[in-house]
């Protein structure tokens, strides 16, 4: 196997044509040889990125933009693993991975939990079969605590302040305890937590009432594998799923009654805490009345065939990759 | 790859067959041919069968020329990985790959022309110009260079670039090309004005209805009669080049047969004849000009492109088959020519028709690749009579190195209900999980294949668990049930023991001596638990309130005898004695309970 974590360059920003896609095709910068399957991998600073193994490995890598070269930082072997070492797939995979610099946090198929620092060779703390199933991925609540969801159907707030080895509190899905497979928290009201399950099932969670979802929306026809919000628009949150579709949930509404949390073209600012925290507007996301808060929902992808396994967005440009081999990447998401 | 060798015993010496995997599926650029290819592929099939006549012809037009623009694409980008790599072995591999990748786009433009377009006489002709012009020497870097030059009609190829240029039937350029030599010498004017004349003037088929057969078939004649008047006058004879283009014109297979170096091969000589000697020509008459003037050995580009001529589609498919390392080609050739309804089923010894015979073969080699089999999944789909069962054998033999990977095999079979091998691969993950003490991940496996048995076994696991330790494990996944406890008793079981847990946690001790009952009359339990679930009564009738009614107290009492009665008189013996005293020392809770129970309720209220 040849497996290869890649940098690409996009384009200009400031190239933005008249209507159409693309403005020329991503051209590859550099990349290197990477040990087994990519399961995920987030930037953890301009110029390091985290890559998740499928060997239960944990890697940083540096892209040095001088001479457009990726080298290998540093590197947690068997940050993920079983305890039985006879089983001939040997390793458990590293399923998610979440930064906040210089924080790293870790899940895998073990059900293990590993909170790393930067630059720091030894683990800052791990928490040991957390969770009896396996972890699919994982995302800050705030900076101290973390969100993770198994496949079990439940989701999971751990303090990483708390020495004790549990949960500080456990949400799970009424009815049958689908698996969940990504979870991602509104980047404003921190309350909100949007998850995708293994029916394709979009659930929207109030984290500070209940313990079940606050609705559940029908989605996708397979696996969900990715949720997001948009990190400057969060009136915006894009699926994607083993179904081969990727759909753009638009819950903004008419800008006659509501305040606007839209931001008109440009690289945006992304932090809008001070303005919106304090807005008495129930967010459209919570809401339960699906008269007065219309969605549209868009399928971005004409043509479907196989699975989008990731994407992600930032300012207009959304990029998403799809089992064809393929990268797409749309830099006029808002036009 | 792997070796197979016979037996040692015996006067035959033993012999060894090396087969060797398909390689061609491993070169990275040909990747995209086969990302790419399966996205037309899958369009094909879905595309719309209702259109008929002129419209579902373009549309397969179009399918044919995605084709062939992946080809190309791809050739692109080996001709750079080529140019760039400094190893020289690898250079020589993939300038290799680009020439087959040229032939193949070759070979399917020709197809693409006489079959799935099917071009009649006019059109025909002009279609296999642009083909030759596309494929047949590199006469634009020859054009640029002469022009470039200061003297452009005395560079030495200047002549040569005239030529090809009046042999592919480019005769502005050619008229271009002759305005420097008119140019550069003041003597030639004349002559090329007549020539340049001459050439603009040549009727050609035209697309679109303007102008019939036998209009153009008549203006022709007059032309070339004009042209012979020229010839026959000596217009040209003081200029042997103009002279021999002249001759050309008229289709003069001596003048033609002279420029051989130029047109490089065999078919641009047949087009270029075409074109000067019969430009109406029918698809049915060319295999009338075929030869390969003087080859003695064809090569098999040559034996491919001749069949095609002769419209021997099945042979052009066999020869290609033959000639090329991988099914790619004849594979996505073969569909696309059989959704022209162009091949009657060539029925082979196993009774499949070709098309399916070269997709199974194709998407079986694609199965052998880590992760293009995902790509085969499709093809064996579109394949009715044994796509299915190729499919659900070759899905058995994925390795599933990762829980990702198992949920998108076990999706597929999902949606073609390949219940078997759901259950198979739930089975192979669940007892993974089980091994690595991952009792969750066995749950969530044998939930998603309903699998009862599994279910069964993992909760036997919790169960030994609870009892070799006192305590559960793995409290987030039993409190957590929800419906899935349905799925078989066992597990039903499990769920419930562990509520009654927590009912007497929490001092809930009449709604957790009913859950006691349910679950010992409900026969959920097994066996070797039912003693477990007794002494776990004692504490209950030990309270200082009476909780057991005298009705529970009855069934608990009936099925400790059950319970007792079950063993034989041997057993009796050889029970310890720590199970005898227990037993009586439930004998005797149950009793006081049972007189406590009867003296609380034979009272009247307000006791």
């Amino acid at each position: 196997q040849d497996n290869r974590v890649s940098v690409w360059s996009a384009g200009d920003a400031g190239s933005a044509g008249l209507g159409g896609e693309c403005q020329g095709e991503p051209q590859l910068l550099c990349d290197i040889r990477h040990h087994g399957d990519v399961m995920d991998m987030q930037f953890l600073d301009q110029e390091r990125i985290v890559v998740a193994s499928s060997t239960g490995t944990v890697t940083v890598f540096r892209h040095h933009q001088n001479n457009q070269t990726l080298s290998a930082n540093q590197r947690w072997e068997k940050a993920h693993y079983h305890v039985d070492q006879n089983t001939s797939y040997g390793g458990a995979a590293c399923t998610g991975v979440i930064c906040n610099n210089p924080e790293i946090v870790t899940v895998g198929e073990d059900g293990r939990i590993n909170h790393f620092r930067a630059d720091q060779k030894d683990a800052v703390r791990t928490i040991d079969n957390a969770d009896s199933s396996t972890l699919h991925a994982v995302t800050f609540l705030r900076t101290t605590e973390i969100l993770t969801v198994n496949s079990i159907g439940q989701l999971k707030i751990w303090d990483l302040r708390e020495q004790r080895n549990e949960p500080s509190q456990i949400f799970s899905l009424t009815g049958d305890r689908v698996p969940l497979h990504c979870v991602d928290r509104h980047p404003n009201q921190q309350h909100i937590v949007a998850t995708g399950g293994q029916d394709g099932m979009l659930s929207v969670w109030d984290i500070r009432q209940g313990t079940i979802p606050v609705s559940l929306l029908n989605a996708h026809e397979a696996e969900m594998w990715e949720v997001h919000f948009h990190p400057s628009n969060p009136d915006h949150l894009f699926t994607c799923s083993e179904d081969g579709s990727l759909w753009h949930w638009d819950t903004s509404t008419d800008t006659s009654e509501k305040p606007s949390f839209l931001h008109q073209g440009g690289s945006g600012t992304t932090d809008l805490s001070h303005n919106t925290i304090n807005q008495p507007v129930v967010s459209a996301w919570l809401s339960n009345d699906p008269t007065r808060d219309r969605m549209e929902i868009t399928n971005l992808i004409p043509h479907q065939t196989l699975s989008v396994n990731s994407l992600d967005i930032l300012g207009p440009c959304l990029v998403y990759g799809t089992d064809a081999e393929a990268i797409y990447v749309n830099r006029q998401l808002f036009a | 790859g792997c070796l197979a060798g016979s037996g040692e015993s015996g006067p035959r010496p033993p012999r060894l067959s090396v087969l060797r995997r398909d390689q061609d599926i491993y070169i990275p650029t040909l990747r995209k041919l086969f990302n790419e290819s399966h996205g037309i592929f899958v369009g094909l099939q879905r595309s719309e069968e209702e259109l008929a006549g002129k419209a579902r012809k373009a549309q397969l037009v179009q399918v044919s020329k995605n084709y062939r623009s992946v080809i190309r694409a791809c050739m692109e980008d080996m001709h750079h990985t080529a140019i760039s790599t400094r190893d020289a072995a690898l250079q020589s591999q993939y300038s290799t790959q680009v020439s087959i990748l040229s032939a193949m786009e070759l070979i399917w433009n020709l197809c693409e022309i006489l079959f799935v377009e099917a071009a009649t006489a006019g059109s025909l002709l002009l279609r296999l110009l642009d083909w030759v012009r596309l494929h047949v020497c590199d006469v634009d870097n020859m054009a640029r260079e002469v022009l470039s030059s200061e003297n452009p009609s005395k560079h030495e190829l200047f002549w040569n670039v005239v030529d090809i240029f009046v042999l592919q039937g480019r005769m502005d350029e050619a008229g271009h090309l002759l305005s420097k030599e008119a140019s550069a010498n003041p003597a030639s004017v004349n002559m090329y004005r007549i020539l340049d004349d001459l050439m603009k003037k040549m009727p050609l088929p035209t697309l679109g209805n303007t102008q019939t057969l036998t209009e153009m078939e008549l203006k022709w004649q007059h032309w070339h009669e004009e042209c012979q008047r020229y010839l026959q006058d000596g217009t040209f004879a003081s200029n042997s080049h103009m002279e021999s283009i002249c001759k050309i014109l008229l289709g003069d297979e001596d003048a033609i047969l002279e420029k051989k170096e130029l047109m490089t091969t065999w078919y641009h000589f047949l087009v270029t004849r075409l074109l000067y000697s019969h430009p109406t020509v029918k698809p049915t008459e060319l295999r009338m000009d075929l030869f390969l003037g003087g080859e003695s050995s064809p090569e098999p580009l040559d034996t491919i492109l001749m069949a095609a001529f002769e419209f021997e589609m099945h042979q052009v498919i066999k020869e290609c088959s033959i000639a090329l390392s991988n099914w790619w080609f004849v594979a996505h050739l073969t569909d696309l020519l059989d959704h022209c309804k162009l091949l009657q089923s060539h029925n082979l010894y196993f009774g499949s028709n070709m098309r399916e015979f070269l997709l199974l073969e194709y998407a079986s080699g694609l199965f052998s690749h880590h992760s293009l089999w995902q790509l085969g999944v499709d093809y064996f789909d579109h394949c009715p009579e044994y796509g299915r069962a190729y499919l659900e054998l070759h899905l058995e033999r994925i390795p599933l190195n990762t829980e990702q990977k198992a949920l998108k095999v076990l999706r597929i079979c999902e949606q073609r209900q390949m219940n078997e091998q759901v259950r198979s691969i739930c089975k192979i993950m669940a007892m993974k999980a089980l091994r690595n003490n991952r009792l969750g991940s066995a749950l969530s496996w044998s939930i998603r294949a309903k699998d009862a048995a599994f279910a069964t076994l993992i909760s036997d696991r919790f169960l030994k668990d609870y009892c070799e330790r006192g305590c559960f494990s793995d409290l987030d996944l039993i409190d957590n049930l929800g419906p899935s406890m349905l799925l078989s008793d066992r597990l039903t079981f499990l769920g419930k023991y562990r509520e009654f847990h927590r009912l007497y946690g929490e001092k809930r001790f009449a709604e957790a001596a009913k859950l006691l009952l349910m679950l010992m009359t409900a026969h959920i339990a097994p066996s070797s638990f039912w003693m477990t679930l007794l002494t776990d009564a004692l504490p209950l009738l030990e309270q200082k309130e009476v909780i057991f009614s005298a009705e529970q107290t009855y069934e608990v009492m009936r099925c400790l005898e059950d319970l007792t009665a079950g063993k034989s008189g041997k057993q009796k013996f050889q029970d310890d004695d720590e199970e005898t005293m227990k037993v009586e020392m439930l004998r005797l809770a149950l009793a006081r309970n049972l007189a406590r129970a009867i003296v609380k309720e034979g009272t009247l209220e307000g006791s």
